[in-house]
């Protein structure tokens, strides 16, 4: 029997496959990589009844056009994405996020864009047909660690998958809410004493924009310049996700997905764990507020938010 | 010892060995470090999703969704380590070519320190360094101590890429660029050597913490035929 495969007729501009992510591995450099938007990521699988740590491809602002060949698959796409269905009869459906499709062996799904957001994720029922690397399908582009050898999807690869029919599923969907907020939580950083009463005024008071030297490593921010009162540079030490260090230019700079395991620059604050998915999905040009939070808020913060995202999988119908 | 533990955002503990940066310090890290990992391992402790030891330094993260930090950081504070763990030190030796193509900081640092270009190599290779740890970027080493004449800052504009195998140093610092990066180290050389193999799932790295460290030159034809 020939193996069921989504041929890659446009690779889109960063289109790779990730799960949660890549653990126990800082100590020799290896980041966690992982979705950039979790939720989104886990609300893909629900859709298409998978484990909600199954490889989902992730893409960014254009997605991929891929040709579904040996098949006959559910699929599904979350974010806030432009896609069409372009059937084999030539019939063209416009798709509908949070709602899962069933296709037909030569059907083709052509993810246009993401509206007013950055990262979607394409979920197929089964899985994608690729080995774990040290326990995830997470695909690291800098270090090139992961499935398909580390890189994103080119034009004309073929992306195997697991299974090549299921039964046509009842249509699953949600009403999903996609809101971009400019108000980011954070708790204060072990650095934050480096910087002038002034610049923490700054900080919490003033605007920034997301620059667009952002990636899956970084968001990179303009804004008023933050003084530094004590040292721009610190012995080496361990980053985290959501960490926010200020160089010595003053500038912001927040840690995402693919960051390097261990940074020189003082940490002027820590983005809470239940903001970082809608941190991820700001464009270049969208304007942020940190709003300083204490721990204990950020952990009852964090519960509602893994509330929210259980309240939305049990709705899936 | 651990002289302070704080949070690190909502998801990670930050446990300060205090601002000095020696060999007895990145052990007693390195201790904590490996004791540590051996509770994951026996499942003594959970939802550990990363330890990252660095020279003074040592931040445990978890997963929110199963453990707090002030559970785990009960945790930390109730363990003894009873004595620093005597480390697995391998001696590795790293061939190096500092002609001017590879050396691209070379004779900028020569002008910043004010000592000739050949003082600047042989002075590097003519001292044994110590690897206090590993990251930024997969398997990149962070040796010391250089000698205190070739101390200085990063670049001022850090590099967008700086080439695989490049030896940079900077402050009391030497690292190896595994792979292509960003990076604002001065660099002296290029080594043709793997420093990290990502197909050695055991054991992908060449340099471990702990381990002693020398360069030798080889000349730009070594280099080319370099073959592993």
């Amino acid at each position: 029997m020939n193996e069921a495969y989504l041929e890659v007729l446009r690779p889109g501009i960063n289109t790779t496959i990730q799960d949660k992510g890549r653990f126990h591995l800082y100590h020799i450099g290896i980041t966690a990589s992982g979705a950039m938007d979790q939720s989104k990521f886990q609300i893909s699988n629900a859709l298409v009844n998978n484990d909600l740590n199954e490889g989902a491809l992730e893409f960014a602002y254009q997605g991929p056009c891929l040709k579904l060949v040996n098949g006959n698959i559910n699929i599904a796409i979350t974010g806030n994405i432009n896609f069409n269905i372009l059937r084999k009869n030539s019939t063209t459906e416009e798709g509908i996020c949070f709602k899962s499709y069933f296709l037909e062996d030569g059907d083709q799904i052509d993810i246009i864009s993401t509206k007013n957001s950055v990262f979607g994720y394409f979920a197929v029922q089964g899985g994608f047909k690729t080995d774990k690397i040290w326990n995830s399908l997470s695909i690291n582009t800098k270090a090139k660690v992961g499935p398909n050898n580390g890189e994103k999807f080119s034009l004309g690869q073929k992306i195997y998958i697991n299974k090549s029919k299921t039964e046509k599923l009842l249509e699953k969907k949600i009403d999903y809410n996609f809101l971009n907020e400019n108000i980011i939580r954070v708790i204060k950083g072990t650095n934050y004493n480096y910087f002038s009463e002034s610049a923490l005024n700054i900080f919490f008071k003033e605007e920034y924009t997301v620059s667009n030297l952002s990636d899956r490593m970084g968001m990179r921010l303009e804004g008023p310049k933050l003084e530094n009162i004590t040292n721009t540079n610190i012995k080496s030490e361990g980053l985290v996700k959501g960490v926010i260090q200020v160089p010595a230019d003053g500038k912001p700079i927040i840690m995402l997905s693919d960051h390097g395991t261990i940074g020189g620059y003082p940490k002027i604050a820590v983005i809470i764990s239940a903001d970082l998915d809608k941190v991820a999905q700001l464009p270049p040009g969208s304007k942020i507020k940190f709003e300083e939070v204490s721990l204990i808020n950020a952990e009852n913060y964090f519960k509602d938010h893994i509330k929210n995202i259980k309240k939305y999988i049990r709705e899936i119908k | 010892m651990i002289k302070n533990i704080s949070n690190l955002g909502d998801a990670s503990i930050y446990c300060d060995f205090g601002q000095d940066v020696n060999q007895k310090i990145n052990s007693n890290v390195v201790s904590y470090f490996n004791h540590i990992k051996e509770l994951v391992k026996n499942n003594e402790i959970k939802g550990i999703t990363n330890i990252t030891p660095s020279y003074n330094k040592l931040i445990v993260s978890f997963d929110l969704e199963i453990t707090t930090y002030n559970e785990v950081k009960q945790i930390i504070e109730n363990f003894k380590i009873k004595k620093n763990i005597i480390q697995n030190s391998k001696k590795i030796k790293i061939p190096i070519c500092c002609d001017q193509e590879y050396a691209l900081d070379l004779t900028s640092l020569s002008n910043k320190l004010n000592i000739t270009e050949n003082e600047i190599l042989e002075t590097h290779l003519n001292k044994e360094y110590f690897c206090y740890m590993t990251g930024f970027i997969a398997g990149m080493p962070f040796l010391g101590d250089i000698d205190k004449k070739l101390r200085t800052h990063r670049l001022e504009t850090p590099r967008v890429k700086v080439p695989k195998g490049s030896v940079g140093i900077t402050e009391q610092f030497c690292n190896i660029y595994t792979y292509e990066s960003p990076g604002g180290w001065n660099i002296i050389g290029n080594t043709p050597k793997n420093i990290f193999n990502k197909l050695n799932f055991d054991k992908p790295l060449l340099i471990n913490p702990g381990d002693k460290v020398s360069f030798y030159k080889i000349t730009k034809q070594e280099y080319l035929n370099w073959n592993e």
